[in-house]
């Protein structure tokens, strides 16, 4: 991240939910509904306090669950309205249909999803299950590392999805505890900025909306062509936000002073021998080793995920291209794969990467520690395999056990 | 490229004037419903009860299912309290 010091700043120290909830309120939504019980964070209970102030000029809908908030912030916005919902977990899973709505009625909804795990174990620790779960649900995926950056994201993430050019809804996604809880100072952007960072949009065509006694309607049928024509559609969207994004971050930086890069961010890349991959509050843990590494003259660098969906494959073949060896770190899991989610996505692309070695690293699940002695062991094996030597494909960092050669096989020897 | 030959705007947005899509639930249908008029006493139960209300009123005498969309269920038939309406394959009409 570049951040350049403004003469005027307000810096505050507060967490991952009121950075978020701050964000919410800078945008100017004009309905924020959601379920204000578990699964749900403090960010709903920060807005409503706004709400009750005065400070947040909104229609707050306190529903009676996650499936709800999904459908109501999807009918206000193809009525027009700039909106805002968050969940997490289970609460993302029970909303999981009108998600999907959403995302086919092309609203340009904007959700917060804290990161936890998923119902089957009954579980709301950290992880990126629940993301994991939905990634192909049509929406734009941001994920956040720190405090600043889920202030960053919300107010970037209106941007994309309301633009013309888009019209998609985008969730940003932060992990639950590790940034939700984290305490951390924030610098909070003018009112009056983020006013201005929005106008581009007023000089857009507005986009189709409900009338009161109009005849128009979202959600007709798409039975045969109309089906496709209208999944192509989306799919184009998808692929129009990817430089979108780089596009938003780059303006972003003209307003705010901060840029992070675009759709992902490169940390000690250039000259790096072995690269770990990651996203979320983990890069923060995997950058501080990176200097300890490098300081004994070990080449590791760091890409980082800032968009997952659409899957910003051209930039990391580019960034990754001719590295000796990749390793993934999944904060999550794709049954019927041994490998993590996004290190089998990433694994598509090998052909395309001139040679360089991939491995899957599995931490950080169910609110397992991503310590610093676990990256330090990831670099250790990267360095390994970029020699030469026989190592695992798949690492459970979090649990050794399923490493032991006579338990379920999940790794094999590469080479 | 993407064509607008179905939706005009980026999603799935129609005009209520234009023809709903590809709805003609009629061509589902095995058996039609056929009325004798002669039985019916203009109760409306076949009207009441049809799923899809597509059952109409014509003028003041009887009640007509609108064959477009009739998917054929029978219920009508079966609801019907003097039996006027039976059930006919559609074989036994010309297309």
């Amino acid at each position: 991240m570049i951040t350049k010091i403004k003469d005027k700043t307000q810096v505050k120290v507060i967490t991952g939910n009121g950075a978020a909830a701050i964000a919410a309120k800078l945008v100017r939504p004009d309905v924020v509904a959601a379920y204000p019980i578990t699964p749900q964070t403090e960010i709903i209970e920060q807005i409503s306090k706004f709400h009750a102030t005065g400070e947040m000029d909104c229609e707050l809908i306190t529903v009676e669950g996650e499936n709800s908030a999904m459908n109501v912030v999807m009918a206000a916005s193809l009525a027009g309205g700039r909106v805002f919902t968050a969940t997490s977990s289970w609460g993302l899973v029970f909303m999981y249909d009108a998600v999907l709505a959403t995302a086919g009625a092309r609203a340009p909804v904007v959700m917060v999803n804290v990161n936890r795990e998923t119902p089957g174990i009954i579980a709301v620790s950290s992880g990126q299950q629940d993301m994991i779960c939905t990634r192909d649900a049509g929406w734009i995926f941001l994920i956040a590392e720190d405090c600043q950056e889920i202030m960053d994201l919300v107010i970037q993430a209106y941007r994309l999805a309301e633009d013309y050019e888009i019209q998609l809804p985008v969730m940003v996604h932060y992990d639950g505890f590790y940034l939700s809880y984290l305490s951390e100072g924030v610098d909070i952007p003018f009112q009056e900025d983020v006013d201005n960072f929005f106008l581009v949009l007023k000089d857009q065509p507005e986009r189709t909306k409900l009338v009161p006694g109009g005849k128009l309607g979202c959600g007709s049928h798409g039975i045969l062509g109309g089906y496709l024509e209208l999944r192509y559609k989306h799919m184009a969207a998808m692929e129009r936000s990817k430089d979108k994004f780089d596009l938003i971050d780059k303006e972003y930086e003209k307003i705010f002073g901060r840029s992070y890069g675009g759709q992902v961010e490169e940390y000690k890349m250039e000259d790096a021998h072995v690269v770990l991959v990651g996203s979320g509050s983990m890069c923060g843990t995997i950058k501080t080793v990176i200097d300890k590494k490098r300081d004994v003259g070990i080449k590791v660098g760091l890409l980082k995920i800032r968009m997952y969906r659409p899957f910003p494959s051209e930039i990391m073949v580019k960034a990754l291209k001719g590295k000796k060896a990749i390793g993934v770190v999944d904060r999550s899991l794709s049954f019927g794969f041994k490998g993590g989610p996004i290190y089998m996505e990433l694994k598509a692309f090998e052909t395309q990467l001139g040679g360089s070695e991939m491995i899957s690293f599995i931490d950080g699940i169910a609110n397992t520690d991503i310590t610093t002695a676990n990256v330090g062991l990831m670099i250790d094996t990267l360095c390994d395999l970029a020699a030469g030597k026989d190592v695992r494909e798949v690492t459970w960092v979090c649990y050794p056990e399923a490493n032991e050669p006579d338990l379920p096989k999940n790794g094999r020897a590469v080479k | 490229m993407a064509s607008n030959k179905y939706f005009k705007h980026e999603g799935p947005w129609s005009d209520a004037n234009d023809p709903l899509m590809c709805s003609d639930t009629g061509d589902w249908r095995t058996k039609r419903p056929v009325l004798d008029k002669h039985k019916c006493i203009f109760c409306g139960f076949c009207a009441l009860y049809c799923p899809i209300q597509i059952v109409e009123m014509k003028g003041q005498t009887h009640f007509e299912a609108d064959l477009s969309f009739c998917k054929g269920c029978g219920i009508c038939a079966k609801e019907c309290p003097k039996d006027a309406i039976v059930m006919i394959s559609e074989g036994n009409f010309k297309k």
